[in-house]
């Protein structure tokens, strides 16, 4: 690091931190918003916002220069998310007359807040002292402590419109958070057992190993490693969910509670739910790429100072593809955070809400369960691997695997074969004959 | 008696300098006592909540700036995460508001209970003042309360206490699942 970003006071160099992570996150915000509604025109067959910011000269205008005349500057609707915030901000801001005055405008900051205070401990590079704002010991922790603080901004949005439907979608939210923070805790947990640390710095370190300790080429990411992979699924529901994103949007179910909890907000106060949404997106998304898919490396999983070793008519071939993933970091970082966020897009785009119920089940009676299996195999490996060493660890972790699940099943065989649906969504599909219909009230009453 | 008392009134401010630290850590302990006024203080039961999660929170950065990192972690895990949405929760379901009508102006419970309270809170200050204040420490040591040291404790001399916790806690979700389990 420069000399003299290492004299400054340490102040400085925090709010230096803080400024390299939080400037590109809300520059992110509007590029989130236009990169999802144009995706979502290609999912669903139509163009989406094009329009706004492209530049067609006329043809024989005197003002025009000469080699601009008939020409056109296309931005592809970069420009639409800043027009709608120019929107939403010369919007009229209304404040029912009957809401809790001091909450109600409290609600919006506390939504914003978690979004940008979780990626604290996120290194989005290499560069010591640049990144993660603070590289404490309890990056995880950290995580799961600030995603469980976006249950306040949702709850007491709901509470202080003092409207049912905010209201219901308050509860709604709080109890869908607090199911899917378990399972996001638990596949973290994995994570943290088998890098044997809780830092995020950490993590990626351990990502740049052998691939199960074997593959010397291919380097560790944990999305590879069987129990990684299964965290990184329970992870990405989770993550979903916590966003409160389509499939899980149910807060904000426009068919049942008209915009769940912010019906009341508009103007610049519904701009900030909505930003706080987008920027938790994107940081979710680089607590994905840092945990299970190898942080700022290269987004191929090769480990080049490997091949550089064992193949030394590649190294100066390879010395580029070093250089590439140390200095370039930052933008692989993002590229990542990218085709997570593609994820999430594509989830909108193609899955039906859940029903209420139908979430609570997921959460609690799916992931849970996946999850906390997941923990008790990891941990299992990782003693058996002290005792016995890596080959005989293996095997017998995927004997505990087998067994555990073998006794899942045989715990829900137990069980009385269970109805899919609330009883009393029931519809006979099949007609009654008219012999079994039910006596008419006319002939009761005679 | 006496000595004690004039350690309480007149503190040796000749150790304490006005660093950027202590002004910090002023502005938080402000915050968390004002909060926590505001808990009591407050008619209405949400906003009384909401005086307890900043309390919870501002702690939790005292914490932070002792260098407990753990400790503060988990303050606002459990208390400001879990346990305070419950209770909001709660009070939401329940549309607790301010009880307007059985509100009495000249309450004399409310001056017997700050004389009790003030006098609770000199014999505690008597105990446990005198004790703090020739300490400097700024925090504990680095890696004092960092994970690894908790889990090692947890795990070697508290084994037997943690696992009767855990237990009880086990006990404690059975319970709450055979209650809303209930076959009707």
């Amino acid at each position: 690091m420069a000399e003299w970003y290492d004299n400054l006071h340490p102040v400085w160099q925090a709010l230096i931190r803080v400024l390299l992570f939080v400037g590109p996150l809300l520059t992110m915000v509007p590029a989130l918003i236009w990169f999802e509604r144009r995706v979502l025109g290609w999912f669903q067959d139509r163009i989406g916002p094009n329009r706004v910011g492209n530049i067609t000269f006329q043809k024989k205008d005197k003002w025009v220069p000469e080699f601009l005349r008939g020409k056109k500057i296309r931005l592809f609707g970069l420009i639409q998310p800043i027009a709608d915030g120019i929107k939403l901000f010369l919007k009229e801001d209304i404040t029912p007359s009957s809401v809790d005055k001091v909450i109600y405008f409290l609600a919006p900051a506390l939504a914003l807040f978690p979004a940008f205070a979780l990626g604290a401990t996120l290194p989005w590079g290499p560069f010591k002292g640049l990144t993660p704002v603070a590289d404490v010991n309890i990056g995880v922790l950290w995580i799961m402590a600030i995603s469980s603080l976006g249950v306040y901004g949702v709850v007491l949005s709901g509470y202080a419109s003092n409207n049912k439907y905010s209201l219901l979608g308050g509860l709604r939210s709080s109890a869908q958070l607090i199911s899917y923070e378990l399972g996001m805790g638990v596949s973290l947990a994995c994570i943290a057992l088998s890098t044997g640390s809780l830092k995020l710095t950490d993590m990626v370190t351990a990502q740049e190993g052998p691939l199960w300790g074997v593959v010397p080429a291919v380097s560790n990411w944990n999305i590879l490693t069987p129990h990684g992979a299964i965290a990184a699924v329970v992870f990405a529901i989770c993550m979903v969910a916590e966003t409160n994103r389509a499939p899980f949007d149910l807060p904000e179910a426009e068919n049942e509670l008209v915009a769940g909890y912010h019906t009341e907000y508009s103007s610049m106060k519904f701009a900030v739910f909505f930003m706080g949404e987008y920027a938790a997106m994107a940081v979710y998304g680089g607590i994905f790429a840092t945990v299970f898919l190898g942080g700022w490396h290269m987004p191929i999983p090769v480990r080049w100072d490997y091949i550089a070793e064992s193949q030394p008519m590649l190294s100066g071939v390879v010395s580029y593809f070093q250089w590439a993933d140390f200095w370039m970091a930052p933008a692989w970082f993002l590229l990542k955070v990218w085709i997570i966020i593609f994820g999430f897009v594509w989830l909108r785009a193609t899955m039906p809400r859940l029903r209420y119920d139908q979430l609570m089940s997921l959460g609690w009676k799916t992931l849970l369960p996946i999850a906390t299996v997941n923990l008790i195999v990891v941990a299992t490996w990782l003693l058996l691997q002290e005792v016995a060493g890596p080959g005989p660890a293996l095997a017998l972790s995927v004997c505990t695997f087998a067994a555990l699940w073998i006794i899942f099943r045989a715990v829900t065989r137990l069980e009385p074969a269970k109805e899919n649906f609330l009883p009393n969504r029931e519809i006979s599909m099949v007609e009654v004959k008219p012999a079994e219909k039910p006596e008419a009230p006319e002939a009761a009453v005679a | 008696m006496l000595n004690l008392f004039a350690a309480v009134a007149a503190p040796k401010m000749a150790g304490f300098a006005i660093t950027g630290e202590l002004l910090f850590f002023a502005a938080l302990a402000g915050l968390a006592m004002l909060s926590a006024v505001g808990v009591v203080a407050f008619n209405n039961a949400v906003r009384s909540a909401l005086c307890l999660v900043l309390n919870f929170f501002v702690l939790a950065g005292i914490y932070f700036t002792l260098n407990a990192e753990m400790m503060g972690i988990t303050q606002v895990v459990v208390y400001t995460g879990a346990i305070m949405v419950l209770f909001l929760f709660v009070i939401m379901l329940l549309n607790l508001s301010a009880p307007a009508l059985l509100q009495d102006k000249n309450d004399p419970k409310t001056a017997v209970g700050m004389t009790l309270g003030m006098v609770m809170f000199t014999l505690v200050a008597l105990q446990v003042l005198p004790g703090l204040m020739s300490k400097t420490e700024p925090g504990a040591v680095d890696g004092y309360g960092s994970p690894v040291n908790v889990g090692r404790a947890l795990f070697t001399g508290f084994v037997i206490p943690f696992e009767a916790v855990s237990i009880l806690l086990l006990i404690g979700i059975v319970g709450s699942i055979l209650l809303a389990k209930r076959r009707f």
